[in-house]
């Protein structure tokens, strides 16, 4: 055997080994978790919506967003495949555990996203399969590629990418995107930083080994608390907005006063909770409240507008 | 010269196992996905076949 040989046969034996993957581990790439999540807030967005469509149509629409929120989440598991192998929350994703090459989660990711945007197209409506292709391109190349590494805004921003999903089942049923649609957007985007923020109070130690510049690593934790506060104090009347654009009634505006008055309370208890094991504990309890929050938050819209429950609308007066 | 070592790459039983498996869940894949658009394409249709100008 030749050197040149001898060299690329050891270079190739340095490379991962590919086709060790289980039909389990794509799974995983997909991340189902946060995928449950998206796939809840597109369903809230298709039932509330105005106009009619056929139940398997809205069913293949939450396939290919379900589908593309995976694709996403594979897309990102590839690119942050480094950062991720100094986590330990992410230590045993199948990329850093070896168990799936990046390539195989590159190639993976990026035909779910194009399947399910072309899906999405051809099955649902064009307007809505844009909105899907925008909201993969924004998470892959604006938060994980762009933000995350270089800004402790990185979640703020990036937060755009998991509020599209109810504008994407908006869109499906309607073809467009209107005022209710963003506001239901806006919900999202002004709930993620104090849910990522509480998360990173008590993981900030793992965003500092990986050289991520999340806020507690970068402005401390006193700041962070602070501004936690401070998008908390923004995120409660933005719920309140479905009452008062009127495509919400008494039933859901006093659930989502009540939830975000919960929400509040655990955020200023935060704020004031100085730095130490009561400050991870409160900072837990926060971030666990502030996924059942979203989750209740989008029920109750969901039970009184798709369920037909709805209080008489017109309820501040404002319907003209 | 380049001369390179071909070698047929001999798979384990694991590895043997996991490619069925993944195979297996590919091919329903695409099965689900032929099933989806065939409804998908009835479900637009709707009544407009039993109801065209023959």
């Amino acid at each position: 055997m030749s050197n040149s040989a001898l060299s690329e046969t050891s270079f190739a034996s340095s490379l991962p080994q590919g086709g060790r993957g289980t039909a389990r581990d794509y799974l995983e790439l997909l991340k189902p978790r946060v995928m449950s999540l998206v796939l809840f807030t597109a369903l809230v967005g298709l039932a509330v919506a105005p106009g009619h469509i056929n139940p398997v149509i809205a069913f293949a629409a939450l396939l290919c967003i379900a589908v593309g929120a995976g694709a996403a989440g594979a897309l990102n598991m590839w690119y942050d495949a480094d950062i991720d192998a100094k986590m330990s929350r992410t230590l045993s994703r199948p990329i850093p555990s070896g168990r799936i090459t990046p390539g195989e989660a590159l190639g993976f990711g990026s035909t779910l996203a194009a399947g399910s945007v072309l899906t999405m197209g051809v099955l649902v409506n064009w307007q809505s399969a844009a909105l899907l292709a925008f909201t993969i391109f924004f998470y892959i190349f604006i938060y994980t590629m762009g933000l995350k590494r270089r800004t402790q805004q990185n979640i703020v921003i990036g937060g755009a990418a998991g509020a599209f999903p109810p504008m994407i089942g908006w869109a499906a049923v309607t073809g467009t995107v209107s005022i209710e649609s963003i506001v239901l957007f806006l919900i999202i985007f002004m709930w993620t930083p104090p849910h990522f923020w509480a998360l990173a109070l008590y993981r900030s130690g793992d965003y500092e080994k990986a050289g991520v510049p999340m806020m507690p690593v970068v402005s401390g934790e006193r700041e962070t608390r602070r501004q936690i506060v401070l998008y908390s104090l923004l995120l409660v009347p933005v719920t309140l907005l479905p009452g008062f654009l009127d495509f919400a009634g008494a039933l859901y505006t006093g659930s989502a006063a009540l939830l975000g008055l919960v929400f509040l309370v655990l955020a200023f208890r935060l704020g004031l909770t100085p730095e130490g094991p009561s400050q991870e504990r409160v900072a837990k309890h926060l971030f666990a409240y502030s996924i059942l929050y979203l989750f209740l938050i989008f029920t109750m819209l969901w039970v009184e507008q798709g369920f037909g429950v709805a209080l008489p609308a017109g309820m501040f007066g404002l319907a003209g | 010269m380049n001369e390179i070592e071909h070698k047929p790459v001999q798979l384990t039983e694991e590895e043997k196992k996991r490619l069925r498996q993944r195979n297996i869940a590919l091919a329903w894949l695409l099965g689900a996905m032929v099933v989806l658009f065939f409804i998908v394409t009835i479900a637009r249709l709707g009544g407009n076949v039993a109801n065209r100008m023959i």
